[in-house]
């Protein structure tokens, strides 16, 4: 019934598709193209036959905004604190300290300080590897800490979001971080400062119900899967096939629900040109 | 008489049955004595029961088919209900009701989610999932309150929003981030109540406020034990260890921080009494409109904000 009844791929984080790959070469899910992995990054991750976006961390969202060496990351290791010391099938302390191994994060956000081509912005970046970008405490703190930050010093503000949802395992308090930082977005309104929010492939649940929609403007990448409810759970409740685009970047932008599309490699120039307007 | 018996429900209501039979021949001394004897066990049993209740079983209470629903709290703690439909811009959604209304003095707008009864009912109210509609329905309707100077009242109640095809397609992400940016700068009192199912993003769309109340046996959390297990357990069948581990209660929430005050339920559960569990919050919620009134609008907002940016637990 609920509608966040996620894929196992998207909690088990070990198995995602369109992952950036070890090794030199690398093959395009959606068109075949072998691609090197040069190449890949000159084209930020995209393929260059078919576009298709690859699935990237926090670090290489910044390459692709900011002013080189520019970020100055804040709370750069705030964890979990697993208030509800939870266990399923293994411990939550465990998941996490796995996940922190296996990603070198510390959490599914990073957040900090930095500039777009001299212009100076808050900005925080989802990391879809990190237990599937899932929002618990620090994820919501963090936004919470960049929201402060951007209000106190008006500074424009700029979330780039990939997440599965909320975070399962903090229970309800995963829940109560939509409100929080729905809440703090209030403030940042009053004085008058641009959010824009950036929604990468896949960002729902969640994270899509609360700051993800609520951007001054709202981009979405191309063929980003955009939602409330799983496709899979959708496709339980009405008992049919979805139709070919359904929840994806082009079909929200075709129902209103984003300003635009845009490619990965023009991110940095039409980010730019918005704060030109606004801050 | 119950439509619906939950296990841990059955012994009670045999002995109580019992007692029942037995009044008929009360006229006998012994019966009489036999009578006071039984329902003394019954307390005795209840007072075990109630006090003994796993998570599960408090997630099977706030789903109890004869627990008091949204509109039947309306009827029974407020006068002169005006119910307001519709959000101006694509339908009335039946899932989420509300309107004017009077509880003691004071003209509230209140609201909440609406299951049905039965199977007609629950198919006319969508099971209590609201669809877009029902959110923006209720932002109206929560702006007319603001305009006019107005507490709010909301009361949640649903297995969680909708999630079909055409909710996408409206934006129930967006109609539920909206509603949460709105409550949260709302510039009159808003009280929250818990009186059920309190499922995910589906009841926190309306769960903003200065005041969060829960029903003893309510359950409010991020997903559903059944979700939880599927996902986390990859079988429905763990269900009540996913209710342990999200924990997920009202004295679970109280700890966590998350709700202010349980208010507390007639011995056997809201739905064994619904006069008695209406009278309960309708005193509660006069007593909260009192304090609330108190306060300046910026103050009201402020300490909103505060309260919900304290909630989450991080180290480092
Ligand atoms: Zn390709």
């Amino acid at each position: 019934m609920s509608w966040f009844r996620r894929s196992k791929e998207n909690i088990a984080a070990e198995t995602q598709k369109k992952e950036i790959p070890d090794g030199l070469w690398t093959k395009c899910d959606a068109c075949g193209e072998i691609i090197h992995k040069k190449e890949l990054q000159k084209n930020f991750f995209t393929c260059s036959k078919c576009n298709a976006h690859f699935r990237v961390g926090s670090e290489e969202y910044l390459a692709v905004l900011l002013d080189e060496d520019s970020f100055k990351e804040s709370d750069k290791k705030m964890r979990s604190g697993d208030p509800l010391k939870f266990v399923d099938t293994k411990k939550y302390r465990d998941r996490t300290n796995d996940a922190i191994k296996k990603t070198r994060l510390y959490d599914a956000l990073r957040w900090g300080t930095g500039t777009i081509k001299d212009l100076p912005v808050v900005l925080a970046v989802m990391d879809f590897s990190f237990i599937g970008g899932s929002m618990g405490s620090v994820v919501g703190e963090k936004i919470a800490r960049a929201v402060d930050k951007a209000w106190k010093t008006k500074t424009p503000l700029i979330i780039v979001s990939s997440s599965g949802g909320a975070r399962m395992m903090e229970g309800a308090l995963s829940l109560m971080q939509m409100a929080k930082t729905s809440a703090k977005l209030t403030r940042l309104a009053d004085v008058r400062k641009p959010y824009i929010s950036i929604l990468t492939d896949p960002t729902t649940g969640g994270v899509t119900a609360s700051f993800a929609m609520l951007g001054d403007v709202i981009i979405g990448e191309p063929n980003a899967l955009i939602g409330f409810a799983g496709p899979r759970v959708i496709k339980q409740t009405i008992g049919k096939d979805l139709p070919p685009g359904f929840q994806r970047s082009e079909f929200l932008l075709e129902h209103g629900f984003l300003d635009m599309v845009v490619h990965r490699r023009d991110m940095r120039d039409t980010v730019h040109s918005i704060l030109t307007h606004l801050a | 008489m119950a439509k619906m018996i939950l296990d841990f429900e059955k012994p009670i209501l045999e002995l109580e049955k019992k007692v029942e039979e037995m009044r008929r021949y009360a006229d006998n001394p012994d019966i009489a004595q036999e009578i006071a004897r039984i329902e003394k066990r019954v307390r005795q049993l209840q007072q075990s029961v109630y006090s003994g209740l796993t998570r599960w079983q408090k997630v099977q209470m706030a789903r109890h088919a004869d627990r008091p629903y949204t509109l039947d709290y309306i009827q029974l703690m407020t006068t002169d209900f005006v119910e307001l439909h519709g959000d101006r811009a694509f339908k009335d959604d039946k899932a989420i009701v509300g309107g004017l209304a009077r509880i003691g003095d004071t003209s509230v707008m209140i609201m909440g989610q609406q299951k049905g009864r039965d199977t007609k009912s629950n198919v006319y109210r969508n099971f209590g999932m609201p669809n877009p509609e029902g959110y923006r329905k209720a932002m109206r309707l929560m702006k007319l309150a603001e305009k006019f100077g107005r507490p709010v009242i909301t009361l949640l109640d649903t297995p969680g929003a909708f999630p079909g095809l055409e909710a996408e397609e409206r934006g129930q992400a967006e109609a539920i981030a909206r509603n949460l940016f709105e409550m949260a700068r709302l510039r009159v009192p808003i009280i929250v109540v818990i009186i059920g199912e309190g499922a995910s993003g589906g009841a926190l769309g309306l769960g903003i406020g200065d005041r969060i109340l829960m029903l003893e046996y309510a359950w409010y959390s991020v997903i559903s034990p059944e979700s939880c297990s599927s996902i986390l357990w990859r079988s429905w069948e763990y269900k009540e260890q996913a209710a342990e581990a999200l924990q997920l209660t009202a004295p679970d929430l109280k700890k966590q921080g998350i709700i202010d005050a349980i208010v507390p339920e007639p011995l056997g559960g809201a739905h064994r009494d619904h006069q008695q569990m209406a009278a309960i919050l309708k005193e509660t919620l006069l007593q909260e409109l009192k304090a609330l009134k108190k306060l300046k609008p910026e103050k009201l907002v402020e300490r909103r904000i505060d309260k919900f940016s304290r909630m989450g637990v991080t180290v480092g």
